[in-house]
């Protein structure tokens, strides 16, 4: 058993113990396959299907368990939280949404950072979290990873970021536009300082994500049949007025379409990631 | 000429011009020029009235104004010896997104934005002002080769958004609206962008990227249209305005915000009523642009660029609590 198995293990035990209400006998049912699994095997499986490989959605915690060196990672900017500048009401105030997603999910907002070392190797990442408003770009999206890719600039260390989302954050509006922006425009500065930077692609990311910082990799990678698009399906099909073919914005057709670079299973994902950030970074004479 | 809802106390007064003139010309004996004085004050008036207090909603209604000036109309009012230019080099040629070679008061540069429509046929030729992915690169090709000779670069935005088709998903809508914010980021030449229409999310930002990014006074933008939104958040279509009122669309609200750096004032009645005041106020604006921009180094007008960018966000910055 390599050692980056182990380090998965005890993180799912840990994140097992954690939940002392859920019994391990709670069962989960494939949503692609309808197979049946206990939540602990879903856990040892990191969270993806043994029948049918369905990659089932994970956020910041479980996407750093699986990556980090075990204890290597120390979270960064965790005190950059919302604010409802404009005082945006649709259906629920804003402000009230903020609050009910930090409860749910114990997160401050839908990005989380961490500074770390993957077999060794340093790296900075910036994972979207889904749980947190549809893993909605807002400010702090943005801000994050401008801090992140300082901290990286700063210390010399490669960067990741892990998208999952299903676009910009509406309730921040031209805020969160202006993230694409920003994000985009702090790249070039990583670029320039000829750090690599990989962006992986998760279930879903779209819209603005897409049309940002999650194309704009070095190296540009996702997961098995990840929704990968600018506009949403729905979007299109009521614009085009047909169906869509199967496999549509699938991660697969991307790849097939030129736009990623490799497609890698999350139990391969910590090695391949290591091999990849040794190739960009390794000391030659 | 088109009147909107909010339009109707004009619409009569133009009718009563419009019969006046016709008598006119049937008997040219007939005096009717005091009658058309006194009815081109009123015209006045009641447009200074109608348009003091204008909603969100008027405004991106305005906007969208069937008459409202495009891209090719300020090219040909604002700019000489335009020698439009074509294509991606790779896909083909979008008509959604024009642009070329051009001078303006004898200085050569690179003008170029999204194109709307005048008539059914137009409208569908350009796609609604909707780019492709071909679209996007033809506006970075044009950009880059403007790099390349030291020419500045002005965009015009006016779209209601990047096209949802299934062929831009094939052909990398959202790899070519990255590309473009990242490319633009690092233009070594000046960038004045002016969003003279709508401003609809990443499909105005996708050329959107400037030293300068200014609006129009009747033009919004955002990160979504008001409709979309109203659909997505209130799950019907019946909430435009609320949704236009909630964004903070308007050009006085982006301004505030700090995330455009000028409103360009339009003519009483907006940019329609009177384009060539309206060409001659844009033109103004962008000399003053590029007077300003073009003495600075271009390694600091590009960090300037980066950081004014950088600084767009709202958020709470807590020394870590407990
Ligand atoms: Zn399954």
């Amino acid at each position: 058993m390599s050692t980056w198995f182990k380090r998965i293990k005890q993180g799912i035990q840990t994140a097992t113990h954690e939940k002392k209400e859920a019994p391990d006998g709670v069962w989960h049912k494939c949503p692609e396959c309808r197979t049946t699994a206990t939540v602990k095997e879903l856990e040892q499986h990191l969270y993806v299907c043994h029948k049918c490989g369905y990659h089932n959605r994970i956020n910041s915690k479980e996407y750093f368990n699986i990556i980090f060196d075990e204890g290597s990672e120390t979270l960064l900017f965790e005190n950059i939280r919302p604010v409802d500048k404009l005082g945006f009401e649709d259906v629920k105030p804003y402000s009230k949404r903020i609050i009910d997603a930090q409860k749910a999910t114990g997160l401050g907002d839908a990005m989380t950072v961490a500074a770390g070392k993957i077999e060794g190797q340093d790296l900075v990442v910036a994972c979207m979290n889904f749980n947190f408003i549809g893993g909605s770009m807002g400010s702090v999206v943005g801000e994050k990873i401008s801090r992140g890719i300082d901290y990286a600039i700063e210390h010399k260390m490669p960067f990741m970021i892990i998208s999952k989302s299903g676009g910009a954050r509406m309730m921040e509006s031209a805020f969160s536009l202006m993230q694409m922006a920003k994000t985009s425009a702090k790249l070039t500065r990583l670029d320039k300082a000829r750090l690599p930077y990989i962006s992986f692609m998760t279930d879903p990311t779209t819209g603005g994500v897409t049309a940002s910082y999650a194309m704009l990799g070095d190296i540009n990678i996702a997961e098995p049949k990840a929704l990968i698009g600018f506009a949403g399906p729905r979007v299109i099909k009521e614009t085009i007025k047909r169906d869509l073919p199967d496999g549509f914005q699938r991660s697969e057709f991307l790849l097939e379409h030129g736009f990623l670079d490799f497609i890698v299973e999350r139990k391969d994902l910590k090695a391949r990631l290591s091999t990849t950030i040794n190739w960009f970074m390794k000391a030659t004479a | 000429m088109q009147f909107l809802d909010f339009e109707k106390p004009l619409e009569e007064l133009f009718h009563q011009m419009d019969k006046l003139k016709e008598v006119h010309a049937k008997n040219d004996k007939v005096d009717v020029s005091n009658a058309i004085k006194e009815l081109e004050d009123s015209i006045e008036i009641t447009r200074a009235k109608v348009y003091e207090h204008l909603t969100p909603w008027q405004r991106v209604q305005l906007s969208r104004h069937p008459e409202r000036p495009y891209t090719l109309f300020y090219i040909s009012r604002l700019f000489n010896n335009f020698v439009e230019i074509f294509g991606d080099r790779q896909v083909k040629d979008d008509k959604a997104m024009v642009g070329g070679m051009a001078e303006i008061d004898g200085i050569p540069v690179m003008v170029l934005g999204q194109q709307k429509g005048t008539n059914t046929k137009s409208r569908q030729m350009r796609n609604f002002g909707m780019a492709n992915p071909e679209g996007y690169r033809k506006a970075l090709r044009m950009m880059k080769l403007a790099e390349k000779f030291n020419r500045p670069i002005i965009t015009l935005i006016d779209t209601p958004g990047a096209y949802p088709g299934l062929e831009a998903e094939e052909r990398g809508q959202g790899e070519a609206i990255a590309r473009n914010l990242f490319e633009m980021t690092n233009l070594k030449v000046p960038v004045i962008c002016i969003i003279i229409g709508e401003g609809a999310s990443g499909g105005a930002l996708g050329i959107g990227i400037g030293d300068k990014v200014a609006m129009l006074e009747n033009t919004w933008y955002t990160v979504i249209s008001p409709e979309s939104c109203s659909s997505i958040l209130w799950h019907n279509w019946e909430n435009k305005e609320k949704a236009a009122e909630q964004l903070k669309l308007t050009s006085t609200d982006m301004k505030g915000f700090g995330l455009v750096d000028d409103v360009i004032p339009e003519p009483l009645g907006g940019a329609h009523a009177k384009p060539d005041e309206m060409a001659t106020i844009l033109k103004q604006y962008i000399l003053g642009a590029l007077k300003e921009l073009t003495p600075i180094n271009a390694d600091k007008r590009i960090n300037q660029r980066i950081d004014k960018f950088s600084k767009m966000g709202f958020y709470e910055d807590q020394v870590a609590h407990s």
